[in-house]
């Protein structure tokens, strides 16, 4: 089956040393094209050791194809790529196994000594230690992401891709594993790519926010503003404006949309079907 | 749950099945419907009682199982490793599938005159059309579900490092095993539909032999009394899968009870 084979990244050994401390992310001219479709362009990037680096771009801006590259499962066309090779990744799906129970989930793959004491351990770090025993499909959508984090932590990963991770998720269960993924991340120091669409959560989490577009970063923005971060801010909202501004949207001005939401509803509704409950 | 309200639903389901065999039974009593037509119900239940207490009944079906072990100890691995040579690879789909999916549209039935001219009226005959019959279902099913596992599960388990045959054994077989023992219970149902046909040539014994002979004795009890054998047999198989199935699947939401 094609879509199983193994295709690791050109992967530059790390001998020689340099004088810096080297990122461990390096992507140079990197580019990758399907067909003659180019989704990714001579795209540069660095994320340097415990950055938490927050990925923006419009749909179809390669902002998945550029996570597939730096987790491995996609072959680059043309330039370097240095990935750690100690990765993992959390996906907007869970991607448990639903025939191993959670802490085999956790585990999945390693050879270590005592799994189940490590995969309890790394579960108890998501608040999940008493369901350790627990099917995937009896667990709720917030706790079966929280499995894939803990089996993305139990690896002690220097690369931790997020794909989206809390897209699914409902905006109460969302703040909590913001607010989680912040403690982890803390606590562990991996290098993070966060790949989001949500603007708020990328400026709320990160250390830097890359916007992606047409294949490359067309914008680099460091946040220096202190943790825990707060939406009502006028930073934050500035950094928003601007960002949403590089995606293309257009924010009406709040004394722009006044009138408009002041203005008498209209009290004959057009006959519509959807209007009447049976 | 009390015993009533357990009860019941089983007790009001089986008004229709008694009322038609007392209806039968009343039909057969008063000549309406003559014993060389159908035998009646509580004559079926004698013959049942002779058969199994002359020790006939037991040794036929003892043939017959073994035909169907033999047959299905066949099939089982021929069709469980031609599907996985055709779902795990692209060359061995391209080597397996197309053929596997014409023999499969040839009848079974009708390749009997030709198996017997190659392989004569013996054991060797009955056990191969078994064979062939079964391998069928077991390859289409367990081929359809390896290819039906979710790609997004292997490319976490490719991520997190486990090799080709770690995904094999982690991922692609435990999620293609619900479609592996549904292709099981198939197979076995035909292996019992085979059977039928297959013991009506030059049997000496085993069930269908069994049929045969009530059929040139015009004893329809005893025929009835085979057919029921055959079902229950059919029944007993199906409910040894779903055994299979309670344990091995015990991970699906179906079967998971707290």
């Amino acid at each position: 089956m094609h879509s199983m084979t193994l295709n690791p990244p050109r992967q530059k050994a790390h001998h020689d040393v340099p004088a810096l401390p080297r990122s461990p992310v390096q992507a140079r001219q990197l580019s990758k094209r399907f067909g003659t479709n180019t989704i990714l362009d001579n795209l540069n990037l660095d994320i340097r050791a415990g950055e938490f680096v927050a990925l923006l771009g419009r749909s179809g801006s390669g902002k998945t194809t550029l996570l597939r590259a730096l987790a491995g499962l996609d072959r680059i066309s043309s330039g370097t790529l240095d990935v750690p090779q100690a990765r993992a990744a959390v996906f907007q799906e869970p991607r448990l196994m639903p025939w191993k129970r959670a802490w085999r989930n956790v585990t999945l793959g390693l050879k270590i000594d005592q799994p189940r004491e490590r995969a309890r351990a790394a579960l108890a770090e998501v608040g999940l230690a008493h369901r350790e025993n627990a099917w995937p499909s009896t667990l709720s959508g917030g706790e079966a992401q929280r499995v894939a984090l803990a089996r993305a932590l139990v690896r002690e990963p220097q690369l931790l891709l997020l794909d989206e991770p809390f897209a699914a998720l409902d905006a109460l269960t969302r703040i909590r594993m913001h607010q989680l993924i912040l403690s982890l991340w803390r606590q562990h120091r991996p290098s993070v790519l966060l790949v989001t669409h949500d603007v708020d959560e990328a400026v709320l989490l990160a250390d830097r926010v890359l916007v992606l577009e047409k294949g490359s970063i067309a914008a680099d923005i460091a946040i220096t503003q202190q943790r825990p971060r707060s939406a009502e801010s006028p930073q934050f909202q500035k950094l928003r404006t601007q960002l949403l501004q590089l995606l293309g949207v257009e924010i009406e001005a709040p004394a722009a949309a006044q009138p408009e939401s002041s203005a008498p509803a209209s009290i004959v509704t057009p006959f519509n079907f959807s209007n009447f409950s049976i | 749950m009390s015993v009533s309200t357990l009860h019941l639903p089983i007790f009001r389901r089986a008004i229709c099945p008694l009322v038609l065999a007392a209806l039968w039974e009343t039909a057969s009593r008063t000549g309406l419907l003559p014993e060389r037509i159908l035998a009646a119900p509580s004559e079926i239940f004698t013959t049942l009682g002779e058969l199994i207490a002359s020790g006939e009944m037991g040794s036929n079906v003892l043939v017959s199982l073994q035909r169907v072990l033999i047959g299905m100890a066949v099939s089982l691995p021929l069709g469980t490793a031609l599907a996985l040579i055709a779902g795990l690879s692209r060359q061995g789909e391209v080597a397996v599938d197309s053929s596997m999916q014409m023999a499969r549209t040839v009848p079974f039935l009708g390749l009997v005159p030709l198996f017997i001219l190659w392989f004569g009226i013996g054991e060797f005959t009955k056990i191969v059309l078994i064979a062939y019959a079964t391998t069928f279902p077991m390859y289409l099913s367990l081929y359809s579900g390896i290819r039906g596992v979710d790609s997004k599960l292997v490319e976490a388990a490719r991520l997190f490092g486990l090799s080709y045959p770690q995904q094999i054994v982690h991922v692609i077989l435990p999620g293609a095993l619900p479609s592996f023992l549904i292709g099981l219970r198939y197979s076995l149902g035909v292996s019992w539909l085979s059977l039928v046909v297959v013991e009506q040539i030059n049997a000496t014994a085993g069930l269908g032999y069994l049929i045969n002979n009530a059929r040139d004795f015009m004893r329809t009890d005893v025929i009835v009394v085979c057919l029921i054998v055959y079902s229950l047999l059919g029944l007993a198989t199906d409910l040894l899968v779903r055994g299979i199935e309670h344990y091995a699947l015990a991970w699906r939401p179906t079967f998971i009870k707290d």
